[in-house]
This record gives structure tokens, sequence and C-alpha cells, in this order.
């Protein structure tokens, strides 16, 4: 707590800030539908993924049925696109020997969904249905042996799966103004 | 020429003896003189009414962007990936906004965005969500700012000739627009918001996870390049840029600004997933670079005598304090010209006066940022995390530059002044 000798003066400073920051009145409020239309980021924890849900066998079928494999390949190999299942011939020590498929190496499921919803399919980009969006993730999850068969993805059970490269990788440096890219790194 | 004039050779002898005696304002075209013919020109029609509406350069400049990377532009769906900026003809520290290089995340179309209907949200862990149109964001207060923008990728080759190849993806543009802080500011960021994701409106919806500290320092919502609207390819109508990140955080066709408590994992933020730290952070904010444009891969020096080396130094972490060069192969250094101001986070241009003896050599250029960050040697870079390894190490593995590669870049001038990239 605060003495109560400079409870004036934060009342003041605060005062100030608000003067200063909010004083300007340009732009309006969006209304919560406005915000719900553009909001498709999805944190690791998941708090916005929408209602929903998709299997693993649903995922290959939307995966035959909305065009995937015309640049992806029958079940995520040999197409022209980008792979998206890792080498399954080759038993890999750890995630960054994966290559970059999917975003297998994420900790956090919600980056494959998160990218499939964003960005896919080509040309066609925020056309998935979240149901199809938790299908696809399933079926690509399973294809890299990441899930089961038979589990089901969904608000809840997305942001519990255990990505193969969950503790692996490095956090970002805590960047402030005037730091240096590395301290102790002299270039 | 010569002998048309047999007269010049005269007049040039004479006026080389008067700058001998006399102030260079005494020599004037004696009256009677025959002056040089007129260049014989062309002529072409500059009236018509787009040409004075809008102009152009001239059709003997030929200097263009060039597809980059390992990808073709435009592939086989008609996508364009990366576009170098022809450096080794840049004068000066402006990109011209056509030439500015162009990196996409995932190929985007571009999007054709009528500003008058664009619109820019900022919700989340605020106190007031606002959303703004463009003509709202041009009411406030505005700042101007010269700031560079490279791809992460920026990495020199020993099969690449020309800088543009090695260098070309870094531009350095005007941006004008809102400070970030003062439309957060008039959102009223929550405690508890300590990041911001930012994203794009084009086909994939770019997104980047930005640290709050940041988003408050120096981060631009700009609208203005170079005096005019900003590009469609960098971004029009609205562009973020985030001064000495790397690219990917300056993200274009902005729509939206999300503030929230943690960083995102979007999948533009996986690109920066790395497995070790000292790997992350070199592939953060961009490191004190440098490079010579003039002379450069796949130039030709004429003769041997005078030549004013040219070149461009920038730093993520800060405004460039110290150019040196060496023009023997890095056994000596020497100060470079800083010309003009060195703005924060910004292209500089250097220069150096060198007397080329006709021998066999290397010159390069070395950049000093103002947190004394010192751009080092490929060798030296490459040997940093590895104790005991030797540069460049073997044909099956090859050394490379941790992180963003801000190594310095030689070029080798040979003995008939061919100039090629000397990295190894």
């Amino acid at each position: 707590m605060p003495s109560p000798r400079l409870l004036p003066l934060l009342v003041f400073w605060a005062g100030s800030v608000q003067a200063q920051g909010l004083n300007y009145g340009v732009g309006r409020t969006p209304t919560d539908e406005e915000v719900r239309a553009w909001d498709i980021a999805i944190s690791p924890t998941g708090e916005e993924l929408p209602p929903g849900s998709g299997t693993v066998e649903e995922g290959e079928q939307v995966y035959l049925r909305t065009g995937c494999a015309t640049c992806h390949g029958m079940a995520g190999t040999d197409g022209i696109g980008p792979e998206l299942v890792r080498d399954g011939e080759r038993e890999v020590a750890h995630p960054w020997e994966y290559g970059r498929i999917l975003p297998i190496r994420s900790p956090y499921a919600t980056t494959v969904w998160d990218y499939i919803n964003r960005g896919m399919p080509l040309n066609q980009e925020g056309s998935l249905s979240a149901d199809e969006v938790y299908a696809l993730t399933a079926y690509l999850l399973h294809l890299n042996g990441v899930i089961g068969e038979d589990e089901v993805m969904d608000a809840e059970t997305l942001p519990m799966v255990e990505m193969p490269n969950r503790e692996a990788w490095a956090p970002l440096p805590d960047w402030q103004p005037g730091m240096p890219r590395l301290p102790g790194y002299p270039y | 020429m010569g002998s048309r004039h047999p007269d010049r050779r005269d007049f040039l002898k004479r006026g080389a003896a008067l700058a001998g005696g006399l102030s260079l304002g005494a020599i004037e075209p004696a009256i009677g003189q025959t002056p040089p013919a007129d260049q014989d020109v062309e002529e072409q029609n500059w009236s018509s009414p787009e040409l004075i509406a809008y102009g152009e350069r001239s059709v003997y400049e030929t200097s263009v962007r060039v597809p980059h990377g390992s990808r073709p532009s435009p592939d086989a769906f008609g996508l364009v990936f990366h576009t170098a900026t022809p450096l080794q003809d840049q004068v000066g520290i402006i990109t011209p906004s056509a030439l500015h290089f162009t990196n996409t995340t995932r190929g985007a179309i571009i999007p054709n965005i009528d500003p008058r209907e664009h619109q820019f949200m900022i919700h989340g862990l605020v106190d007031r969500p606002l959303l703004f149109t463009m003509d709202d964001l041009k009411r406030l207060p505005s700042v101007s700012r010269l700031h560079f923008v490279e791809c992460a990728g920026n990495r020199s080759r020993p099969d690449q000739t020309t800088v543009q190849e090695t260098h070309g993806a870094t531009s350095c543009a005007e941006w004008t627009g809102v400070l970030l802080s003062t439309l957060l500011n008039e959102a009223g960021v929550k405690d508890s918001g300590t990041w911001i994701v930012a994203e794009g409106v084009e086909s994939v919806k770019g997104a980047s996870s930005i640290p709050m500290a940041k988003a408050m320092d120096d981060c631009l919502v700009c609208y203005g390049m170079n005096g005019e609207a900003v590009r469609p390819q960098q971004g029009h109508p609205l562009r973020l840029i985030v001064p000495g990140f790397e690219g990917i955080f300056n993200v274009k066709w902005l729509r939206r600004i999300k503030v929230v408590d943690r960083y995102y994992m979007t999948y533009n933020d996986y690109g920066h997933l790395r497995r070790e730290p000292h790997d992350a952070a070199l592939t953060y904010q961009i490191g004190p670079k440098s490079v010579i444009t003039y002379p450069s891969g796949g130039q030709q020096l004429p003769d041997r005598g005078f030549y004013e080396i040219r070149g461009l130094a920038w730093s993520g972490g800060g405004a460039v304090q110290r150019v040196e060069v060496s023009t023997d192969g890095g056994g000596s250094w020497m100060d470079a010209e800083i010309r003009g101001a060195a703005h924060p986070m910004a292209h500089t241009a250097f220069s150096f006066h060198w007397v080329w003896d006709g021998t066999e050599t290397e010159i390069m250029s070395r950049c000093t940022d103002e947190l004394g960050q010192v751009q080092p040697t490929r060798a030296e870079a490459a040997t940093f995390w590895r104790p005991g390894a030797v540069y460049p190490g073997t044909p099956d593995e090859p050394l490379r530059v941790t992180g963003q590669d801000n190594s310095i870049q030689p070029w080798h001038v040979a003995s008939d002044g061919s100039i090629r990239n000397a990295i190894a």
C-alpha cells in the first residue's frame, strides 16, 4: 500500500495519464459481433477456439473432399505442395529432425489448427468450417503419430495434445529498448 | 568527337593551365570559342495526360528487382514469393518504392484494398476496443521516420554473384503514420497485456506476436511511404513497421492488433521457433550489418586509379556509429565517411576514397552500431558457437552463421578489374 501522503500524487499521476492517453476521441468502439468476426487468433491454451469437433476419419474425408490432396498428395505426401507427414521410414531421435512439415515442431497443437484455419486451402482461405478444421487437424496429427486413431479434436482436447516438441524449444529474449541482440554476444 | 572539334584539345589545355594559377571561377569559355556540341538527344512526348499526372523514370534507367531465393516468382500457382532490390544501382539511402524488396510468408495474393473501406481494430486486453477508418488514423498525431526492413533470409551464398543477390532483401524508406503507442494508449492497455498479435487482411491473414515493450517503444502504423501512400506490395493501405526487427514482423495490409497476455505461437511465429536460446535471440533483432555496393560482385573496374567505394550500413540495435573499410582482405581497416545522418534502424550511406593499384585484393566493410555491436567476419560468426571449429568447415558440413546472417561481405578484385563474391 502506498503511504497516505503519496496518495494525492498518485491520483494526479493517474489523471494525467488519462489526459494524455485517452483524449483524442478518434475511432469508435466495435460491436462484439465485429470483434468476433475478425478475431481468429488462437492462444496456446485455446481460449478462443470455436465450438465444433472432428475425428481422424472425418478428417480424411474432408482432406479428399476439399481438395487438399491436389497439392499435398493422397495422404499428405508426394504432392506438388509441401509435405504434411514426417518421414515414417526413418526413425528420428528428435522432433527437430522432422523437417518443416505442418507446424509439427510447434509445442502447441493450436498452431496447426490456426494455420489450417487462416491459411488453407490455397485461394479459398477461410472457407473451412470449424468442424472441418478440427477434423483435418485430427487427421494430420494422426498421420504424424501424434494422436491415436480414435481421438476427437475439439476446443477441450486440442490444447491438451502432447506435441512431440512440447518442451525442447527456446523462448525469445525478454526484449527491452536499447537491448543488444543477445547479451554477451559481441556481434 | 575530337576531329569535329579541333580546337577542343587546346581549350582543355588552356583550362588546365588556368586552373593551375587561378581560381576555378576563371575557367569560362573565351569569347568566340566554340562550345562542345550538344549531345544528340531523342525526344519523347512527356505531355500525355498520364505522364503529366504521374511521372516515369527515363527509358534508359533499367534497374529492376529480380526474383530471389530458391523459389521462382511467380511460381506455378502465380504466387510471388521473394524479390530483391538492385542495391548495386542505388544512390542515397532511400529505396524507391517501386524497387523496395518484397518477401511474403506464403506467397500471398496481393490484395487490392480500397482505403475508404479499410478499417483497423485494436482489441483484446484493452479498456476500450477501437475501430479506426483510414481517415481516423490520419487525424491523429503523425511521425515520419526512415527505417530499413530486412528479411531474415538475407544471407549471402558463395554461388551468388551480385550484391542484389547477396544482400537485396533489405530496403529503406521514409515511413509515415501513427505511433502504435498513440493508438494503444488511446485504447488503454490493461496491465495483463504483455504481447500483441498483429494481423493482415490478405488471404492467409499473416499474424505475428510482438512484445508490448517493442509495440510501445517505436512501432509505427504506416499509411505513407516515401511521400505517398504505401504501395500494395508493401501493404497498402496500412502497414506495421517494427523498426530493427526481422522483416516478417512488419505486418502488411494491417487490419487488427489484439492485445494478449502471452506469446501466441501463430504460424508466422512458428518460423522463429528455435531449439537453442542463442539461435532464437539471433533470429529476432537484426544485427549490425553493412555491404559495399560499389564496386561489387559482377562489376568491372575499367582501370587502376581512383574509385569512391560506396555502401550501406544498418543495424536493428539503433543508429550506425562507425563504418570501416578494408581494401587488403581484412588485414587493415580504416574509417569510412558516414554520408549524411545516421538514423536509428535505417540504411546509412558510407564512402571511402580508394586508389586501386591494379593488384588482386579483397575489399569489405564493417559496421559498429550505437550499442557497440560489431559486424563479424563470416568465420567469427560461424565459429562463435562451435569452439574449436574451423571455418568454413567441410564440404559435407559447411559452417554457417547462426541466426540472421550479418557477416562481413568480401568482394574479390582480380588484377583484370573483375569483381566477384569472395565468401567461402
